[in-house]
């Protein structure tokens, strides 16, 4: 087990991937010679080549469009978004091509594509580049959309995203490119290398109450979780990590288990996508529940930029609590 | 020629060239071009036939009066090439190769049609020709054929990618990305401008500052061309000179094609904002009836003209006859996530 | 199985136990059962006493060493706030068996009221104190179904949650009988709030523990709600679903007891001290042996077939103080009275004092109810699932009969029989009933 980063797990996936499939490239602003406006892609360009790791003009629409039918004709594209705000000038291209043409051409063409980069907030960068925009894409049949919260599942997952032959929306969380994870010695090659899309993880066990997030919830709802261990409630964080398609089986498993469940977003609360997981809460264990669920998220407000502001907006290890609380009818 | 390599002009009417020079062609040239245009007419007016009886819905976009625009540039292909179109497209798929029978077929919604009823009019793709299909919005596509295209160059398989689209989409973003994008990575892409002049009941004096399309690709330091579509084979040879261009050096090309639809944008448009004279005075220069006489001015029988109007009519008769025919779509689950 | 009364300590405090030793009997819904310990060391505490019922996972009784203090491990039993967590060489809360194989449970487990969500119900009994804002009972979906799992009435809990919502918690604390809410309520007979806002009462006339009854009309003090005992719950719910799933009906006829009586007589006089043979032995034998002449009737319903039933087991109804148990005479056709006499006498016995293991009171085929030594003349039975009938024997009668056109004194039996219709068609009970008279009006053949 090598203690790495989220960053370097993600570079490793990409590379690993790129080695394997000559049909593997990436595309995207400031990926080559500026190495990644996050680092992400370090070094890549020095191994494979201005032919495989392609800077892009800033034209989200035409490089996701290039990337799109790239991948109808074989090939297996990363398209890096600097950040998923960005992703909104190529939604056409996700929602409208990516997510359609296997569905439009009756099968006859799929889209084996991976749309990745950082979302949700970062630190003091305002409204417009501090939004959580997976509701968006999770809505849209024919998209998977992933959203690891570790590094080790970052790597595994990355590399399941670029095999599959669907478009994927890869949603980093953008502040936990430094955060570091466990992630197995596995040699490139061997099935334990890949982390299926579509199946949840239990982060941390417990009886009580079920906390279900993604991304960057997952360590909040963590560090939440010590906080109310010492006060002898003992949480469940349960960890999508894929958004679509969503394991209701392993999230509902838990619920029926605590009998209680918070979900925790830092996206808006407003069709979020944490409303569909609530739905498929009750749906599923109805009988189960000695609580409402309860949901945790950001404010219903464009992010400011003062630092105060931008921690009172999101939810903090505190909310988490309360929401506990109020499941388990203590306050 | 008036269109030919045009210069910016602020004339609020692209007026039509009246002195026709004819490109020299031969009738084994010619009558494969002509047989495909006619049965796109008849295919178009069959489908428009099914459409005033309620068997086909939804939108339904005819190409009639543009025969010349899709046959010629398809004709300037390999079949290893790719086309992509937007939703009128159906000239388009079948100058490619695709059959009357699936084309009517999925126009009708069943099960037997290209996309197995799943798309409609709008969104035909079939990968055994290479046409990488319709696209109902239109822009994005563009940067979808630079995308195939970028694919041969990054495989070196020497395909070309034709992407068609009218002067209405050469003002949406996605258009002046894919043409950006094909032009600094020297993509192997011909985007080919059908200009109807109507960007669906918008003429284009009204929707772009200048008319003339190709001149976007002057910013971009790519190379252009710009003629009237009325002569399939003046088409299929300037088409063929940027493609050659393409799959020599990987040049694209933003080529402008002058022409002129005879019908409504869709079924339900009944074209009011143009005049029955301007609409008559094009049906004068009907392409098809000049590519008909041409072929026997050249030298091509009666007879055998007869005897190839007589089959065309026979292939989409029975092409209607086998939409009719067949089952309805039944299935719309396996093909949304490919397992 | 989720609780059950413990009946008699076999160990008292400061014995020695080791692995194994029998400690304390219990009585579950099913029969009574052995709890043996798995641990070394003294008894230092029993924590619960005689004709306690404890839920499945309670502590009853500290294991240690002698003369450890127990003060801290008592404290946490009695969900009197967190406990330190035991230490390993510390006294261990032993808890009673988890199912019909005994083995020692949840050793250091927290007993349910420590759950944090308990803990915080008694610190903060705020919320709870509101009425319920409808008037409909409010309870978590969690709260109602563990009420119908454990047998809870939900109106005679208070609820904790907002608005007056029941929640688990409340549920298991009235289950463990440990907060003054449920105890208080399940014991003192105050009327549920809905009765005094009649008006929403139709509305609440949904949901098993919900149900609304005309006894809530009542004022307080006109009635006292006695707990129901696991068995009467049992018996409630077996012969409900008995009477409401089998399509009953009844054939009754009175037989010649005469002879049987004095065929008993002469039985009793050979045995002498050896026992005695009681009428409804010799029925008992009877209707095995009419059941062996014709197993048509020896069969069950099961949905797609009749099963017939190769060996005759007869269940006989016992009554014992708090509900009623029938043990089984296991292939009565092959018996002879006088073991049948001796199997029923201590079958009967055991099954008052409970000592019954649970082989002993399934598997029959048929069943007898006898009331005659009640003077009840005649009454009938509901079926024993899944056998097809069950026969029910009124008292033997001195009553004036006709014989050869005279009034006579003469003794007479009326018995009835209940018979499953999917099973037992009118005239094959008849075709029965007479093959069974046949034998009771001559008593030789039952030696035969």
């Amino acid at each position: 087990m090598a203690v790495i980063s989220y960053r370097e797990a993600l570079n490793q996936a990409m590379r690993e991937e790129m080695e394997r499939d000559e049909n593997v490239f990436i595309m995207g602003e400031e990926v080559g010679h500026y190495n990644g406006a996050y680092k992400v892609t370090q070094g890549l360009l020095q191994r494979f080549s201005e032919r495989r790791v392609i800077d892009a003009p800033i034209a989200e629409m035409g490089f996701a469009g290039i990337g799109i039918g790239a991948a109808m004709v074989g090939l297996r594209p990363i398209i890096e978004f600097m950040t998923f705000n960005f992703s909104l000038v190529a939604i056409d291209q996700i929602v409208n091509n990516a997510a359609k043409i296997y569905q439009m051409s009756g099968g006859q063409y799929h889209i084996p594509i991976v749309f990745r980069g950082p979302g949700g907030p970062a630190v003091q960068v305002g409204s417009q580049h501090s939004q959580s925009l997976e509701s968006y894409y999770a809505h849209v049949p024919g998209l998977k959309v992933v959203m690891p919260s570790t590094a080790a599942d970052a790597k595994g997952l990355l590399k399941s995203a670029i095999r599959d032959d669907n478009p994927v929306v890869f949603i980093e969380g953008e502040t936990l490119y430094n955060t570091t994870w466990e992630v197995p010695d596995v040699a490139p090659g061997s099935p334990s290398e890949l982390i299926p899309i579509g199946k949840a993880d239990v982060k941390r066990t417990g009886k009580d109450i079920t906390l279900i997030a993604w991304s960057k919830m997952v360590w909040t709802c963590l560090d939440a979780s010590k906080v109310l261990a010492e006060q002898g409630i003992e949480c469940e964080v349960v960890d999508p990590r894929t958004l679509r398609p969503l394991d209701v089986e392993t999230l509902a498993t838990s619920v029926k288990k605590t009998g209680r469940c918070v979900i925790v977003e830092v996206g808006w609360p407003v069709a979020g996508f944490g409303a569909e997981v609530a739905y498929q809460m009750q749906k599923h264990c109805m009988d189960v529940l000695d609580a409402p669920i309860e949901r945790v998220t950001s404010d219903d407000v464009p992010m400011p930029y003062a630092k105060n502001l931008e921690l009172e907006v999101q939810p903090q290890v505190a909310d988490v609590v309360a929401a506990v609380k109020r499941a388990l009818y203590m306050e | 020629m008036k269109y030919g390599r045009a210069v910016a002009t602020a004339s609020k009417r692209v007026e039509h060239d009246d002195h026709h020079e004819y490109v020299d062609t031969t009738p084994e040239e010619l009558a494969p071009l002509y047989r495909q245009m006619l049965a796109i007419r008849r295919m178009e007016e069959a489908s428009a036939k099914a459409y005033s009886q309620g068997k086909i819905g939804g939108f339904l976009h005819l190409i009639i009066g543009q025969e010349a625009v899709c046959v010629g540039a398809t004709a300037a292909l390999k079949p290893e090439d790719y086309v992509v179109a937007t939703y009128r497209e159906h000239g388009h798929a079948y100058a490619k190769g695709v059959g009357a029978r699936p084309i009517m077929a999925e126009l009708y919604g069943k099960k037997t049609g290209c996309v197995k009823g799943l798309g409609g009019s709008m969104h035909i793709f079939d990968k055994a020709t290479n046409f990488l299909g319709g696209y109902g919005i239109v822009g994005g596509h563009v940067p979808i054929a630079a995308g195939a295209a970028f694919a041969s160059k990054y495989r070196g398989d020497k395909r070309v990618a034709l992407c068609f689209f009218g002067e209405g989409a050469s003002t949406i973003g996605g258009f002046a990305e894919g043409l950006a994008l094909a032009a600094l990575w020297k993509i192997p892409v011909v985007l080919i401008c059908e200009n109807n002049q109507y960007s669906m009941g918008t003429p284009v004096y009204r929707s772009l500052a200048v008319e003339d399309v190709s001149l976007r690709a002057i910013g971009h330091g790519m190379a252009r061309d710009r003629f009237d579509g009325d002569d399939v084979v003046k088409v299929k040879r300037r088409i063929a000179e940027a493609v050659d261009r393409a799959r020599t050096t990987n040049e694209p090309t933003l080529v402008e094609v002058v022409t002129y639809r005879f019908r409504g944008h869709s079924m339900s448009d009944p074209g009011l904002y143009r005049t029955k004279e301007e609409v008559e005075e094009w049906k004068q220069r009907d392409p098809l009836g000049r590519c008909r006489q041409r072929l026997l001015d050249i030298g091509f029988p009666q007879a055998d003209l007869d005897a190839m109007e007589a089959d065309v009519k026979a292939e989409i008769e029975d092409a209607v006859k086998f939409a009719e025919d067949s089952p309805p779509a039944d299935d719309y689950k396996s093909y949304v996530i490919k397992e | 199985m989720e609780e059950g009364v413990l009946v008699r300590w076999t160990k008292k405090e400061g014995d020695k136990v080791s692995p194994g030793d029998l400690v304390a009997e219990v009585e579950t819904d099913k029969a009574n059962m052995d709890f043996n310990i798995e641990d070394e060391g003294v008894l230092l505490k029993l924590l619960v006493k005689e004709g306690d019922t404890v839920k499945l996972g309670a502590p009853v009784a500290i294991i240690g060493n002698a003369g450890e203090d127990t003060t801290a491990l008592e404290a946490q039993a009695k969900g009197g706030g967190a406990a330190p967590a035991p230490k390993a060489d510390a006294p261990k809360a032993e808890s009673k068996p988890a199912d019909a194989a005994p083995k020692v449970a949840a050793k250091q487990e927290a007993p349910p009221a420590d759950k944090p969500a308990a803990k915080a119900a008694a610190a903060k009994p705020t919320a709870g104190d509101a009425p319920p804002s409808s008037g409909k009972l409010l309870a978590s979906p969690l709260a109602k179904s563990l009420a119908i799992e454990l047998g809870i009435d939900l109106r005679t809990i208070k609820g904790s949650g907002p608005g007056g919502r029941i929640v688990e918690r409340d549920v298991k604390a009235a289950a463990d009988g440990k907060t003054e809410t449920g105890d208080e309520a399940a014991r003192t007979p105050s009327p549920p709030a809905r009765s005094r806002q009649p008006e929403a009462e139709a509305e609440a006339e949904t949901g098993t523990a919900l149900a609304v009854r005309p006894v809530d009309a009542l004022e307080a003090g006109d009635w006292v709600d006695l707990p129901a005992s696991n068995m009467r719950r049992r018996i409630a719910a077996r012969l409900t679903e008995a009477k409401r799933d089998v399509p009953h009906f009844y054939l009754q006829r009175s037989l010649d007891a005469a002879p049987m009586m004095a065929f008993r007589a002469r039985l009793n006089d050979l045995l002498g001290d050896r026992g005695k043979v009681s009428v409804n032995d010799l029925v008992i034998k009877a209707v095995a042996l009419a059941l062996r002449r014709m197993p048509e009737c020896n069969a069950a319903w099961e949905g797609e077939a009749i099963r017939q039933f190769h060996r005759v087991h007869i269940g006989v109804a016992v009554a014992i103080p708090d509900g009623l148990v029938t043990p089984v005479v296991r292939d009565a056709d092959q018996k002879g009275i006088g073991a049948i006499a001796a199997e029923v006498r201590d079958l009967a016995e055991r099954a008052k004092s409970k000592k019954l293991k649970s082989h002993e009171i399934t598997g029959s085929t048929f069943t007898v109810s006898n009331l005659g030594m009640f003077n009840i003349e005649r009454f009938t039975a509901i079926i024993n699932p899944p056998e097809a009938g069950i026969l029910a024997i009124g008292g033997v009668m001195d009553v004036p009969v006709v014989k050869d056109g005279q009034v006579v004194a003469g003794k007479r039996m009326t018995v009835s029989m209940s018979c499953d219709h999917r099973v037992i068609d009118g005239a094959l009970g008849a075709k029965w009933l007479q093959v069974f008279a046949d034998l009771v009006e001559k008593p030789e053949s039952l030696a035969l």
